[in-house]
């Protein structure tokens, strides 16, 4: 198989996965964009991998390795990210990325922006 | 013991004690009063023991070097000669009357342990002055002085008189010791030491290269300290403290500081006549305007303290002509009866209720109240207008005989210039000095009008001390005069005939002529009832006193002055009498001339500083705002915006690594 393809493919992947993240509301599916993100890097790992094999500049399989790697780490990631959104979710009700803006300049809690002022004193107290 | 130890032991003793009663004062309060009554007895009869020792011969001499500093040795010397041995009995004897005394004046006051502190601080401080033979170490006794004035002034520092009054005198004394300690400086580099016998060495062989110049640095601090023109108006307003630091501090020690250190170095002032002749200048006029503005005040203890100035005058005109024992002959007997003069006026004052002369004048049976004070006071009044065979009278005889010798030009010390001034001053004074003594005795004792009040006996320990030092007052001056010549540099005292008739018929027709005058108004004083009386006059006499300084202003508008027709020395001063109440408006001139114009300077710089300095640190802080103003805008909280910029920032950065990397 030609390398074109696998390279492609990740290429669509990722900015498939890049799309969602920038674009999607629900913080949900911003992490399974990201899970779209570095598994098209996953595959590009492998399949250079396979490619430099066979040209036998590396016997080590070091992509393969560091693919075992990101899937690990990948899996702790999206473990703690759902754990995340799920906290936020029940603090706030909501799990919608546009309104969770209190990093903002200028934002002061309380204010009705971000319509979730009620429970967010709730959760507080 | 040997004498050297008595006398160290002497300044050490009320330091000590000054100690302990500052770190005991709250614990222990039983201790407090031994603590400030024996050491200062202690230091008296050490004093004396010097004294005897000493004998009026050889000076006792001695110095240790602590460390070296650096190009002019600074020594802890002693030097004790016959004026110093004497000097340091009049200090300590005052301050132990005044301290038995204080213990009685201040019964129930809750600061009385500071207040013993700082006054036996103040001792310690005076005596160091006294047996220095170091002039830097005499400046160290000097400033402690200066610094226990300022506090104790201040000891009721609840009423606003006493706050103004205590930082009026720090800062007017300051004033003169700036150049007094350049003044040293200058001293000590022609001398090439501190020490008081070198520098008079050096003088005496011609070593000092501008008499004149360091003559008057020195007069300045003199000057602040002795309270004579034009440095002396800290002194009328110093009397908002209680009495007895008015009795100490400010009648009998610490103003004759300035006398006694020109006593000392007298050569150096006689190197240069100019010196000598702004002496005598400044001697008359502090003597004749402080007479005046003395028989213009209401206050009884103003009228002592305006007396104070004019008699520190005359000390001063007798080191002008060039007589160091008379001056210091003088000291001693003026210190034993103004320091009787003030503590019997804090008995009158406790038993009136109110310090006003005025109101006193309105007051009838106030002699019956307070005998003791009435007979001890007159003493002292008779003494101070010098009659004889009262003590003032052979110092101030000495004083005058001594200006006669050198207008007469019998002396190479003194211009004769110098001897007339002061001759013809302290003959005027005489003649006022009699006429305010007459007003003060006439207006206190004699009043006519409502019974006053009767507030029980007085303290046994005030009333003792009124009588302890009426024996000096009675007695000193007659059996002195012929015995202190020996004591100091051998000149004689012995009243002179001329001058002796003169001024005691000078003293005899202002007495004569304020009787007729009080004769005359005093059927005036019906007529306006004037009266205020202290607010709590069954408190200790320290708190009666507080309250009638501070009652004086809203009742007469003004601490000096009262609108009181029945005053003799109004009748006698005429158009002048306003003037003379103000003190001559030396203070509205220092206010002009100085406190505005620095008043003035302090608010420019404020404006400079808040307006314009302040303007350039903001401009140079816009720019940054604004920029930072537009930065924050980016700041949306949205994380997508944010990853949005991330990819943007990474594109641009990786077309311009390719583009770099194909070399386009």
């Amino acid at each position: 198989m030609h390398l074109a393809y696998p390279a492609v493919l990740s290429a669509l992947l990722f900015c498939t996965g890049l799309y969602g993240v920038l674009a999607r509301r629900n913080a949900i599916l911003v992490l399974m964009s990201v899970e779209l993100m570095l598994n098209a890097v996953n595959l590009n790992l492998v399949a250079f991998d396979v490619w430099l094999s066979k040209t036998a500049r590396d016997t080590l399989h070091s992509g393969q390795a560091l693919t075992l790697f990101t899937i690990a780490i990948a899996a702790a990631e999206i473990g703690i990210g759902l754990a995340i959104v799920l906290a936020v979710y029940r603090n706030r009700g909501t799990s919608d990325i546009d309104r969770l803006r209190d990093t903002a300049e200028g934002h002061q809690s309380g204010t009705p922006t971000d319509g979730t002022a009620g429970e967010k004193a709730e959760a507080t107290a | 013991m040997t004498t050297t130890t008595l006398a160290v032991l002497v300044p050490l003793l009320p330091f000590l004690a000054a100690t302990a009663g500052l770190l005991l004062g709250r614990t222990a309060p039983g201790f407090v009063r031994p603590l400030a009554v024996l050491p200062t007895l202690a230091a008296l009869a050490l004093a004396i023991a010097v004294a005897v020792d000493q004998g009026g011969g050889r000076a006792v001499q001695t110095h240790t070097e602590l460390t070296p500093t650096g190009s002019v040795p600074i020594e802890l010397a002693l030097d004790i000669d016959g004026f110093a041995a004497l000097v340091a009995v009049l200090v300590a004897f005052v301050a132990t009357c005044v301290q038995i005394y204080s213990t009685g004046y201040l019964r129930d006051d809750p600061r009385y342990p500071s207040y013993a502190a700082l006054v036996s601080l103040f001792t310690s401080a005076m005596l160091l002055v006294v047996y220095s033979g170091d002039l830097i170490v005499l400046l160290v006794g000097w400033e402690v002085m200066g610094i226990c004035s300022y506090f104790l002034v201040g000891h009721y520092w609840e009423t606003p008189e006493a706050r103004a009054a205590s930082i009026k005198a720090f800062l007017v004394t300051k004033l003169g010791d700036v150049p007094f300690l350049i003044g040293l400086f200058a001293l000590a580099t022609d001398a090439g030491s501190f020490r008081i016998t070198t520098v008079l060495g050096t003088v005496a062989n011609g070593g000092l290269h501008h008499p004149t110049l360091v003559g008057l640095l020195l007069l300045c601090g003199v000057a602040g300290k002795s309270a004579q023109f034009p440095l002396h108006t800290w002194l009328p307003d110093a009397m908002a403290g209680p009495t007895p630091v008015s009795a100490l501090i400010h009648a009998a020690t610490m103003v004759a500081a300035g006398v006694y250190f020109v006593a000392r170095l007298l050569p150096v002032f006689e190197a240069s006549a100019c010196v000598m002749v702004v002496l005598a200048v400044m001697g008359a006029v502090t003597m004749v305007g402080s007479a005046l503005a003395a028989l213009a005040q209401d206050d009884i203890k103003r009228v002592l303290a305006y007396s104070t100035i004019g008699q520190l005058g005359y000390m001063t005109g007798a080191l002008a002509v060039g007589d160091r024992g008379a001056a210091v002959f003088h000291l001693l007997s003026h210190g034993a009866f103004k320091a009787l003069l003030f503590l019997a006026a804090g008995v009158v004052i406790h038993a009136a209720g109110t310090n006003s002369l005025a109101v006193m004048s309105r007051t009838s049976g106030l002699r019956d109240r307070v005998p003791d004070a009435y007979w001890t006071m007159t003493v002292a009044l008779l003494a101070l207008a010098a009659i004889p065979p009262f003590s003032g009278f052979f110092s101030k005889e000495s004083v005058l005989g001594a200006a006669e010798h050198v207008a007469t030009g019998h002396t190479e010390h003194a211009p004769g210039s110098a001897g007339w001034i002061v001759l013809v001053a302290g003959l005027v004074t005489a003649l006022l000095t009699a006429a305010y003594a007459t007003r003060l005795w006439l207006l206190a004792f004699r009043g006519r009008g409502t019974q006053a009040a009767d507030h029980g006996r007085q303290p046994l320990s005030m009333t003792v001390v009124l009588w302890v030092l009426a024996v000096p007052s009675l007695a000193f001056g007659g059996l002195a005069y012929r015995l202190l010549p020996d004591w100091f540099d051998g000149r004689a005292l012995a009243p002179t005939l001329t001058t002796s008739v003169l001024s005691t018929g000078l003293a005899l027709v202002g007495g004569l002529v304020t009787y007729g005058a009080w004769q005359r108004t005093r059927s005036l004083a019906a007529r306006v009832p004037l009266g205020t009386v202290a607010a709590h006059p069954e408190g200790d006499a320290g708190l009666v006193e507080a309250e009638a300084i501070a009652a004086h202003e809203p009742a007469f508008g003004d601490v000096a002055y009262a609108p009181d027709p029945a005053d003799p020395g109004r009748l006698l001063l005429g158009p002048l009498h306003r003037h003379a109440a103000e003190g001559f408006h030396l203070d509205a001139v220092y206010d002009v001339l100085l406190v505005r114009p620095v008043l003035a300077a302090a608010s420019l710089v404020q404006f400079l500083d808040r307006e314009v300095v302040e303007t350039y640190v903001r401009g140079a802080g816009a720019l940054p705002r604004l920029l930072g103003a537009a930065v924050r805008r980016a700041q949306t909280g949205n994380v997508q915006t944010y990853v949005s910029a991330l990819l943007a920032g990474t594109v641009v950065l990786a077309v311009a690594v390719l583009l770099v990397a194909t070399g386009a």
